[in-house]
Parts: C-alpha cells; sequence; structure tokens
C-alpha cells in the first residue's frame, strides 16, 4: 500500500466534497425559498415577489450548476481513488446512493430546465410546481447522503460475507438512530445558508439605497426565517452531539479535548491541543460543564482520548478548532438572526447601518459552519472510513500510483479553482446589479413564442434572446 | 433480480449515450459555429435538457456500484486518468452553460470550455469502451496494467469513432430541433460524418480481424448477431433517404437507432461477460438483499417515474427553437 498515494487521496476527496457542498447547502435553502415566493406571488399577486423570485432564479441557475458538475465528480471517486471502500461497501452504500440518483437528480434536472426556460411555455400552476419538484429533489438528495454518511459514521444492519458488507437490515439502515439528527441538523443548517445569503443580499441593498421593496423583503423573510432556524439548529446540534458522545466516544473525546478520564469533567472552552504531550496548552476550562454537557449530569465520568490506542485515535487539532469555529458562527448568527429580528419589528433596521453591514458580512457564516461541522464529523471519524470496520488505510484502490494520484489532485484544483472564481464573479456581478428586468408573463396564447424568463440588465450586452417555439 | 438490474443497467447506459450523446455532439459541432446567433440557437437546442441527459452517466454508476459493485470498483479504478480527463471536461462545458450566459468579455472562454470539454468526454468514453471490448488487463479479478493500460491503438481509434458518431447524432438534433442556416448546416454536415463514421467501422472491423479479438470469435460463434447490424444498415438507408429530401424529424431517429443496434451488438456479444472476458454478471452481482431493495423501490416505482419526468421535460420543450425578436 503506497502512503503516498493514500495521502493524495484524501487531500483530493477532502478538497472535492468540500467544494461540492458549498453549492448543495446553498441551493437547497434557495430552492425551498423560491417555492415560497413563487406560491407568495400566485396567491397575493405582488409583483415585487416576481422580481425577488427571477433574481434569485438566476443565482439559483449559477450555483446549482456548479453544485452539479462538481456532484458528478463524487459520483465516480468512490471507484477511483477507493475501490477496495468501493467493492466492499457497494451492497449497501452504492444502494444508498443509487436511491440518491433515481429519487432526486431526475426531479432536479427534468424540472431545473423547466425552471431556467420553461416559464413561457407553462401555465402558471405548473412552473408552481416545477419549482416545488426541484425544492423536493434536493432535500430527497440531501436525505440520502445523510443516510449514506451515517451508516459510514454508526455502520447498522449489515452483516460480512466474503469479505464484504451485505445489507442484513434495510429498516435498520434507513432507521438509524444517527440519521433522524443528522439529516434534521444539515437540513436546517442549508435553509439557514439560504437565509443569510438573502438577508445579507437585502442588507446591502438598503445600504445602498436601491430595491427597496425586493431589499426589504429579503431582509424580513431571511431574518425571521433565521430567528426561528437559529436556536432550532442549535437544540439539533446538542442531539447531534449526544450520539457522537455515545457511539464515538473517541471522537466526542477529541472534539472536547479531552485527554484524560476525568469525573466530573471540566468543558474546555478554548486551548492547544498538544498531541505529543497529550496534554492542552493555554487552556480555559469550566469545571463539571463538561459532565452537564456530555451525559446532563453534575457528577458523570467522561472518557478521555488515552483511554484509546493511538491508532484508533482520530487527529486532535483538526475536529476541536473545527467544532469551536462551528458553534461561534452559530452564536454569531443567533445574535444577528434576534438582533436584526427585533430591529425590523421595531422598524428601526433602516437607520442602522452598523447593524446592516453586519448583517451584509454574516454571508459567510453559514458556509464556514457548515463546511467546519463537516470537518467536525468527518476528521473526527477517523482513522476508519466505516466507523470501527474499515480502517481509511485499507480503502484506496490498491494500485494507485502516487503519479495518477498527483496529476489528478492538481488537475481538480486547477479546473475548480477556475470555474469557483468565475463563478463567484458571476453571481457577484448578479446580486451587484440587483433585482432589474422585464418580467414576461406565462403564455395566454396557445402558441406559446416567447422570450426568456427575465431580460437581462441593459448593461449586459444584448444580443437577441431565444427561445423555443412549434 | 440479477436479470432485473442487467435490463435496468443496460436500458440507462443506452439512454445516456442517445441522450446525452447528441448534446455532446451538438458541444463537438459548437466549435463550428459561424457567429454568436448560430452559438446562441445550438446552445438553446439543448440548454434546458442536458442536464436530464447526463444524469443518465450518474444512473449508469450508481446501478453499477450499488448492484455490481465489483464492475464499479474495477473499472473506474482501472481507468484512473482517463476518468479525470472525461469528468474535467463534463465539468467545464456543463457550467459553460451558464457561465457563457453570465459572461461579457470572457464568452470565448467558455465557448472553448463547451467545445473542447464536449469533445474530451466524447472521446474518452469511446476510448473506453474500446478499451473495455479489447480487454483490460485484469489479474485475480484485480487490474494489474498500471497508469496507462487501457491505452491501445484500438482504443484511441474507438475515441475517434465516438467522436464521430456523437456529432453525427447531434448534426441530426440540430436539424430536428433547428431552422435556417443551423439546421442548413447541419445537413451539410451530415453526409461527412456519416462517411467517417463508415470508414471508422471498416477499420475497427479490419483491426478486429486482423488483431484476432476474443469479441470475433464469438460475433462468428453466434450468427444471430446479424440482425443488429442488419437493423443499422437499414437505418442508414432510411437516414440517407431523409437527409436527400430535408425531411427534419427522421435522421435523428435513425442515427438513434443505429447507435442503439450497435450497443446491442456490443452488449449481447459480451453476454455473460460485464468485463470481458474476466468479470461475469454473476462473479459482479451484489448480495440478493440489495438487489431486492433496489428493486421493490427504485426499480419497480421510481424507474418509470424518472422515465415520465424526462418525458414531461422533452414535451415542454418540444418543438423546433425559434430566434425571438420581440424585445430587440
Amino acid at each position: 500500500m503506497d502512503l503516498t498515494a493514500l495521502l493524495l487521496s484524501r487531500l483530493q476527496f477532502a478538497f472535492t466534497i468540500s467544494f461540492h457542498i458549498i453549492f448543495p447547502s446553498f441551493t437547497i435553502g434557495l430552492a425551498a425559498w423560491l417555492t415560497v415566493l413563487e406560491a407568495l406571488h400566485l396567491t397575493t399577486g405582488r409583483p415585487a415577489y416576481r422580481m425577488v423570485f427571477e433574481f434569485w432564479l438566476k443565482i439559483f441557475g449559477v450555483a446549482f450548476g456548479l453544485g452539479v458538475v462538481s456532484g458528478v465528480v463524487m459520483g465516480f471517486q468512490f471507484g477511483t481513488n477507493w475501490s477496495s471502500f468501493a467493492s466492499k461497501v457497494g451492497p449497501i452504500q452504492g444502494v444508498l446512493l443509487s436511491y440518491e440518483t433515481f429519487t432526486a437528480f431526475f426531479l432536479e434536472a427534468s424540472f431545473f430546465g423547466i425552471l431556467l426556460f420553461g416559464r413561457p411555455r407553462v401555465p402558471p400552476w405548473f412552473y408552481l410546481f416545477s419549482t416545488a419538484m426541484v425544492a423536493l429533489g434536493t432535500t430527497f438528495s440531501a436525505f440520502w447522503i445523510m443516510v449514506n454518511n451515517s451508516w459510514m459514521q454508526v455502520p447498522t444492519g449489515y452483516t460480512v460475507e466474503k469479505g464484504a458488507y451485505a445489507p442484513g437490515d434495510w429498516l435498520a439502515i434507513l432507521f438509524n438512530h444517527v440519521v433522524w439528527v443528522r439529516f434534521p441538523h444539515m437540513l436546517l443548517a442549508a435553509y439557514l445558508t439560504g437565509a443569510f445569503c438573502v438577508a445579507a443580499t437585502g442588507a446591502w441593498y438598503l445600504l445602498r439605497g436601491e430595491f427597496h421593496a425586493e431589499a426589504r423583503i429579503m431582509l424580513r423573510m431571511g431574518l425571521f426565517l433565521a430567528a426561528v432556524l437559529v436556536p432550532t439548529q442549535l437544540f439539533f446540534g446538542h442531539v447531534v452531539g449526544d450520539y457522537v458522545h455515545d457511539d464515538q466516544p473517541v471522537k466526542f473525546a477529541a472534539i472536547e479535548g479531552r485527554w484524560r478520564d476525568e469525573q466530573p469533567a471540566s468543558e474546555v472552552l478554548i486551548a492547544w491541543p498538544d498531541e505529543t504531550a497529550q496534554t492542552n496548552r493555554y487552556s480555559i476550562s469550566i469545571p463539571i460543564l463538561g459532565s452537564l454537557i456530555g451525559s446532563m449530569s453534575f457528577t458523570s465520568k467522561e472518557v478521555g482520548l488515552t483511554d484509546f490506542p493511538v491508532q484508533d485515535r482520530p487527529p486532535v487539532a483538526i475536529p476541536f478548532f473545527a467544532f469551536r469555529v462551528m458553534v461561534g458562527c452559530g452564536l454569531l448568527m443567533l445574535f444577528l438572526a434576534w438582533y436584526g429580528s427585533y430591529a425590523n419589528v421595531k422598524e428601526t433596521i433602516g437607520r442602522n447601518r452598523l447593524l446592516l453591514w453586519a448583517i451584509f458580512f454574516s454571508f459567510p457564516l453559514p458556509f464556514i459552519a457548515i463546511l467546519t461541522g463537516w470537518f467536525t464529523a468527518e476528521v473526527g471519524r477517523q482513522p476508519w472510513v466505516v466507523y470501527g470496520m474499515l480502517r481509511t488505510a485499507q480503502a484506496v484502490t490498491p494500485f494507485l500510483t502516487t503519479r495518477a494520484a498527483t496529476i489528478s489532485l492538481l488537475v481538480f484544483c486547477a479546473v475548480y479553482s477556475f470555474i469557483f472564481a468565475f463563478g463567484t464573479l458571476y453571481i457577484y456581478r448578479l446580486l451587484r446589479t440587483g433585482p432589474v428586468g422585464t418580467l414576461i408573463e406565462p403564455p395566454t396564447a396557445a402558441v406559446p413564442n416567447r422570450p426568456m424568463s427575465v431580460v437581462d440588465h441593459p448593461a449586459t450586452p444584448a444580443a437577441p434572446h431565444l427561445t423555443a417555439g412549434r | 433480480m440479477i436479470t432485473f438490474w442487467v435490463a435496468v443497467l443496460a436500458i440507462s447506459m443506452l439512454l445516456y449515450v442517445l441522450l446525452d450523446g447528441f448534446d455532446l455532439g451538438v458541444g463537438v459541432l459548437f466549435g463550428l459555429a459561424r457567429n454568436e446567433m448560430q452559438r446562441r440557437v445550438m446552445l438553446s437546442a439543448v440548454s434546458p435538457i442536458w442536464d436530464g441527459n447526463e444524469t443518465w452517466l450518474v444512473v449508469t454508476g450508481v446501478i453499477l456500484w450499488g448492484a455490481f459493485p465489483v464492475v464499479y470498483a474495477t473499472l473506474l479504478s482501472a481507468l484512473y486518468l482517463p476518468l479525470l480527463v472525461m469528468l474535467s471536461g463534463l465539468i467545464l462545458r456543463g457550467v459553460a452553460f451558464e457561465f457563457r450566459h453570465r459572461a461579457e468579455r470572457t464568452r470565448w472562454v467558455w465557448d472553448i470550455a463547451f467545445a473542447g470539454g464536449s469533445l474530451a468526454a466524447t472521446f474518452i468514453q469511446g476510448m473506453a469502451v474500446g478499451a473495455i471490448v479489447e480487454g483490460l488487463p485484469v489479474q485475480n479479478g484485480v487490474y494489474a496494467g498500471g497508469d496507462f493500460g487501457w491505452l491501445s491503438p484500438f482504443a484511441v481509434l474507438c475515441g475517434i469513432g465516438l467522436c464521430l458518431g456523437y456529432a453525427l447524432l447531434g448534426a441530426c438534433w440540430l436539424v430536428k430541433k433547428c431552422e435556417a442556416d443551423v439546421r442548413d448546416k447541419a445537413y451539410r454536415l451530415i453526409p461527412y460524418l456519416s462517411l467517417g463514421l463508415l470508414v471508422f467501422l471498416i477499420v475497427v472491423f479490419g483491426y478486429a480481424l486482423a488483431e484476432d479479438l476474443r469479441v470475433m470469435g464469438r460475433w462468428l460463434e453466434r450468427p444471430y448477431l446479424l440482425i443488429f447490424p442488419a437493423i443499422g444498415i437499414i437505418a442508414a438507408i432510411v437516414l440517407a433517404a431523409s437527409v436527400r429530401r430535408r425531411r427534419d424529424g427522421p435522421p435523428f431517429y435513425m442515427v438513434a437507432l443505429i447507435f442503439a443496434a450497435a450497443f446491442a451488438t456490443l452488449a449481447i456479444s459480451f453476454w455473460p461477460y460485464m468485463i470481458p472476458f474476466s468479470i461475469t454478471i454473476d462473479d459482479a452481482a451484489a448480495p440478493h438483499s440489495s438487489l431486492a431493495f433496489m428493486f421493490w423501490g427504485e426499480g419497480l416505482f421510481v424507474f418509470p417515474l424518472m422515465l415520465i419526468y424526462a418525458a414531461v421535460n422533452y414535451t415542454v420543450f418540444r418543438g423546433k427553437v425559434r430566434t425571438s425578436t420581440e424585445h430587440y
């Protein structure tokens, strides 16, 4: 087994999956919000809802495209770099991913085309239906991914046949208790991402004094949604912590930065974990709080990392710091969502420029929280790929050469940087331009032959618009 | 159960080849467009449907992983570098659809990305099929060919052949969907592409005879397989006739039929091997509990739904793409 090819494969997987998760986290929430907007527009008839819809649809289009192309890579990577893993867990994980593809991707892909190009060709109810189907598809996709990943965290319902895992009890796999706390945790994270991006955009327009009606809709809906969702998310975060405490004690100890058994345990707020000395430096901790968080008790014994052999421990620093960054982002978001909603109700938000700036600059917070949350979950699972069963080192393609792995890592870095740079540039431009353009109405005649949904801002070079007609 | 999943796999692969085949083909031909108007028309002919088309590739991949994990693991790891190129190509052409529309001064970058990405992905797909047909070096169920074990003149030839094939499919799609100069141009290209494909088939046949590929023996053993080449030949004749008469509808279906015939010829001539001639369908199949779980949910209920979604998508966007000048 070639250690370097293993390390490169791990880097490549971490890089490509981190890149990928940014876009679904954004589009899952955005798709649900587009559905709400379209429904509001159909019921109230207020044109501002349509303007906001069309505006966010363009951004959705760019982000969704990036999510799709980086997602296809993920589907292949299990086979290219992790073929030992793929052949061993295929009967379970391959099946779960096939459910994702069957139930989610076709909903998304087919109705996404209608969303982007179909407005002039379908009746309004069908357009709303298509929007809802895209949202449903993104949610299904998240569900199956969480089932899949939860099986890697806490494998259940399997038997071992001829060195490979075989499903013994599908109900145990699907109704794994871990799935039903982690799936809501991820879904809420995605909705929060959408909410903060929308609110931040609204804040930006108010600061610039533009698009007042649309900006108020974005700010109000984004902040109120976040004000409800952030506390819910903190609750689910705590429940996720409970499963880690019970099912993955070594990961829990790494997150807590707890090296030795403690009774009652203290909670390390911040420290510099030193893996060679097996202790924390510059530690600030609160007595008893560790037992309270871990077991809801003032006296419980909490296990430390040194209970486990060194070869079964995850690296400590990454889960330790990633977890703290995630929680920090969560608390900041809670403050902004509550204070912002309060100011919104009091009608003072328009004058409070400092608050508007803070909300504007808050849009990276949910992304950072999602990435660091996943770092905590995945790095904390090491050295296992299937927790307690299959080591990451045994999962890699046995004949993968360092040369091939180096080339692929470099190519992915180059291609992803390239499309990420342009993707963010285009999204930035769309945001800067704002909700402008002429609305196109749904077909009234039997022969639809209208231009595409929204005409671009006159500042972009105009070329004749195309549409399909009979 | 195994037979059912082999059948769904075959249908998905064929749908991928036919559907993404034409939009990759349009991408290959995109480089030949003369002006912005033609480029826009060509893109509009595939924009609303390409994502669904490409999803069939993912379907093929995950059926392989879930139902035939050994084949998924062996093929994908053996074709490591080619797949890297294919995925990069698919990424660049995929983002080009939206990015090109958003770009101002850098539109040419995405034109190159769309055409180049489509060409690279097509070439790799053809080359991979060629390498698999020729036989990947597999010892005791493990690939043993190194980084470039898939590379051979035959595989490269198949890559070029598929570029011609997808381009032909793409040209016929443009004939079906477009009007005016784009359609006329596609009509002019069809004879050249068809001729190129014919030359390719003759060369491949000759190569296979000369190299005495094992697959040739199987064709000779099973003369009833000749029905598929026969269907292909009839479709080619109808194609020639409808192109001559400038009938926009039939050429696409005829080329699709040629592809389907070629696909069936290949698939049946390898039966029961999944990786010729080392791993059979039964060797590769996942445990019954996996296949049964797939069957009772996604196989029986979701698969027909998927076909319906795709059909809805194509129905909404049926008919010719037109240039609209209402706003200008």
